[in-house]
């Protein structure tokens, strides 16, 4: 029976200093590693014989304007079906250069994902065959899901206050 | 049975003018193209149906193919990324042609009040009546056919080829300006 225990041993272990700030939510085992390691952390986990952490939930982003240095996350959940556990990956970026390696040489799965978060918080991921907008319009000139807009647009003039009452 | 146009009638002939005979035809026998992207289709389906029977109305035929469709009812939620293909769709019917906003998404973008949806299938193309609700019941598609057939009805036959319709397409950049 693998558990949370045994997964901060074998990672910590294995990684020391390149792994930190581990945690447990709602049961669910949480760290955070660098841009430059994520890559070999996720391959330790998918080809370990025991661990075999062989499925990519999700990949996610997520921004918070005020943590300096460190504006965007990006979020990586994996799965082990063998030993029925689940934990996730998170790698911190500065605003400036949001640049994290992708995973697609490891998971196949993970090109869709990672177009996703590209296209709603302008995460860069290096060495993706084809990144580009995947669910909005091509033309969209920025990213939407980043906490820096004006809840509404206030020059915007297609919802008119006599007839929606704003 | 639909009541015969006002005219002459003598023994062995009627007159009356065409733009009321065809008018009457077209009126009765609109082919819708439903566009339906969200649950304003559902509602359709049950307009569709044996209970409601939008057949009664001469709309037996749902054509799936723009080219031979009348009228076009969109209906759900057209999110910006999707409004190119309505106006294609729209592009590919002939003349006559006729437009129902189906529901609050597609006639003002509704609840989605977001970047990624559009406000309005107005903003794309000419839309002929709108049909409130969200989602309409089936009395109110049919409402909104019904006036549609009036609409068709009533309609001259000159006016798709008049200076006011053509700056109307031109607006919405169906057709070049001139």
């Amino acid at each position: 029976m693998i558990d949370n225990q045994r997964l901060v041993e074998e990672i910590g272990g294995n990684f020391g200093e390149k792994v930190r700030q581990f945690e447990e939510n709602f049961g669910m085992l949480t760290f955070s590693t660098s841009p430059e390691h994520l890559t070999e952390v996720v391959a330790f986990l998918k080809d370990h014989p025991v661990l075999k952490f062989i499925f990519l939930t999700d990949i996610t982003g997520v921004h918070f304007p005020d943590n300096e240095g460190a504006e965007f996350c990006a979020v990586y959940m994996m799965h082990s079906w063998e030993n029925r556990i689940r934990l996730r990956i998170k790698v911190f970026l500065p605003k400036e250069n949001p640049v994290v390696p992708s995973l697609t040489p490891l998971f196949k799965g993970a090109n869709w994902m990672e177009r996703e978060t590209f296209d709603f918080f302008g995460i860069v991921f290096s060495g993706h065959p084809n990144l580009k907008r995947i669910l909005n319009m091509e033309d969209m000139d920025y990213h939407p899901m980043r906490k820096e807009y004006a809840l509404e647009d206030p020059t915007r003039n297609d919802k008119i206050d006599d007839l929606f009452g704003r | 049975m639909t009541d015969a146009p006002p005219g002459y009638e003598g023994s062995g002939f009627f007159a009356t003018s065409l733009d009321k005979v065809i008018g009457i035809a077209r009126s009765n026998s609109l082919w819708p193209l439903p566009f339906a992207t969200s649950c304003c289709g559902i509602e359709f389906m049950a307009t569709m149906g044996s209970h409601y029977d939008i057949s009664r109305f001469g709309a037996e035929r749902p054509s799936f193919s723009p080219r031979q469709a009348d009228l076009l009812l969109v209906m759900g939620t057209i999110a910006k990324k999707m409004a190119p293909v309505v106006k294609q769709v729209y592009l590919q019917m002939a003349e006559p042609r006729w437009v129902v906003a189906v529901g609050a998404c597609a006639s003002s973008g509704g609840i989605f009040d977001t970047y990624s949806v559009l406000q309005g299938i107005d903003r794309i193309i000419p839309v002929d009546v709108y049909v409130p609700g969200c989602p309409p019941r089936p009395e109110q598609i049919l409402d909104g056919l019904m006036q549609v057939q009036e609409l068709a009805k009533s309609e001259s036959l000159r006016r798709r080829n008049d200076e006011q319709y053509r700056a109307l397409l031109e607006s919405y950049n169906i057709l070049e300006k001139r």
